[in-house]
């Protein structure tokens, strides 16, 4: 299944805004072992988009997220389901 | 080797600890002086990071009373009350500590973590949600998880943001359960809970207070935030412990739901623990009778709060949003941060040390937590410690 495109983007331009400088966000970037995410910023990573969806991530679903494309899809998952 | 590989992290952070000649979870107490004092290596020190609110851990009546059921009951139960039987100890502290909160009904668990452990992942299953504040106690998380129920964070202390999340959920709303705490442990601050209870009523949600850190030290008779709110009957069930102001070990339920008795039954982790000793009961039933008995003991704990706030805010330093009994110290990095903990544990006070990620917002801390048991001049000698490691010529080095 491939992520809508237009969620994808928005997570990738929220993502990029919270990586380090100058880093290359694919869809396949690992937020932990690429960009070395701890807890607090998956939590408002997860916060802003929320909000920007207008959605909850339950925290649940976070041991299946790695990738820039995992996240991408649990939200269309969880908009198309409401 | 490979189950071991994920704590290899650790094992870095402890050697970074250990640099400073000490890390936090190798204090040894080796001789307990009052409530308020111990020897720590060899010193005289100052207790400021117990949470023995109302400092009833060398209470007499408490002691007497323990020694009364050692002798009378022996030393422990052996085994949960669903396998080897209740004792009357602990009947009486359930009628009791009913009576307390004005509920119907309370159930004992054998320590504060078992009683949220039990009560979340009992109330809520699969298909129900939980909503929780950010900040609650890994034992609220820990329960959650347990519970497989859909868990959901709101943003600390903003009913707004609680109010989204159960709009969100829709009709499964009425199916969630609402978890805040009367004072947040770490820095100290209560929950807006008329504004939390309003928002759960308007969408028909139950609501859990963990009121771990304010029993004993908010309300006028002591019962913690919902009773100093005005709002204990909007809340459906009350959690806490026996391990701060009641100075045993321990935990609590107390609701007015008919069913708690059932959810006794249903309850893994209480029906799985052995129960509380009767020793332990013994003192907690005593040191409640003393907390309802003795309101003077939570007054001084207030002087104690502000005595030590004020002064810590007159020196310039970063506290906590308000004043309470656990007053604390925001740093500006983990390493300040421990080395400032290290010269308080050599200059005789005993503080807590709080690194990320334990944090709520992954700052480091130095935390206090005040006692009825402190005196002014302790509270003032804890002070002083922390103005002399102002002093420029004072403050910490490096660490080697």
């Amino acid at each position: 299944m491939q992520p809508n495109e237009d969620i994808l983007t928005q997570v990738t331009e929220l993502i990029k805004s919270l990586a380090p400088e100058h880093q290359d966000i694919s869809e396949a970037t690992d937020l932990v072992a690429d960009l070395d995410f701890d807890s607090l910023k998956v939590m408002k990573l997860l916060e802003e988009l929320e909000d920007r969806f207008d959605i909850s991530v339950p925290l649940n679903l976070l041991p299946s997220i790695r990738t820039v494309e995992d996240l991408a899809l649990q939200l269309q998952r969880i908009i198309d389901e409401e | 080797m490979a189950i071991f590989d994920k704590f290899k992290q650790l094992a870095a952070t402890r050697r970074t600890l250990a640099q400073c000649g000490l890390a936090s979870v190798n204090v040894v107490m080796e001789k307990l002086l009052s409530p308020t004092e111990a020897i720590v290596n060899g010193r005289r020190t100052i207790l400021a990071g117990t949470n023995n609110y109302l400092g009833l851990t060398f209470d007499p009546g408490c002691i007497d009373a323990a020694c009364r059921a050692l002798h009378e009951s022996g030393t422990g139960t052996t085994g949960s009350r669903a396998a080897n039987g209740t004792y009357s100890g602990h009947v009486a502290l359930e009628k009791e500590l009913a009576d307390f909160f004005d509920c119907r009904h309370a159930i004992v668990f054998s320590t504060g973590y078992v009683a949220n452990l039990g009560m979340i992942a009992t109330l809520v299953g699969p298909g129900d949600a939980v909503v929780i504040d950010a900040d609650c106690h890994a034992s609220i998380y820990d329960g959650c998880t347990l519970s497989r129920a859909d868990i959901i964070r709101f943003r600390h202390n903003d009913p707004a943001d609680l109010d989204k999340r159960l709009r969100r959920l829709g009709d499964r709303a009425a199916n969630t359960l609402v978890i805040v705490e009367g004072l947040y442990s770490m820095l100290g601050d209560r929950a807006p809970l008329s504004a939390i209870s309003a928002v759960k009523a308007r969408y028909g949600a139950y609501l859990l207070v963990d009121e771990a850190h304010s029993l004993g030290v908010l309300g006028d008779h002591g019962r913690g935030l919902a009773e100093e709110t005005g709002v204990a009957h909007e809340v459906d069930f009350i959690v806490g412990t026996f391990s701060k102001s009641l100075g045993a070990i321990g935990g609590y339920c107390a609701s007015n739901h008919p069913e708690l008795d059932l959810i006794r039954f249903a309850n893994r982790p209480y029906l799985f623990t052995a129960s509380p000793s009767p020793s332990v009961i013994a003192s907690t039933r005593q040191a409640l009778a003393t907390l309802r008995a003795r309101p003077e003991l939570r007054l001084r704990l207030w002087e104690n709060a502000h005595h030590l706030y004020h002064r810590l805010q007159d020196l310039g330093l970063t506290l906590g949003p308000e004043i309470s009994p656990i007053v604390a110290i925001r740093m500006n990095s983990p390493e300040e941060t421990v080395r400032q903990w290290c010269a308080l544990l050599e200059r005789g006070v005993y503080v807590n040390l709080v690194l990320p990620p334990a944090t709520p917002d992954g700052g480091a801390l130095l935390r206090c937590s005040m006692s009825a048991g402190h005196t002014p001049e302790q509270v003032d000698q804890i002070a002083d410690v922390f103005a002399a490691l102002q002093e420029p010529g004072n403050a910490p080095g490096p660490m080697v």
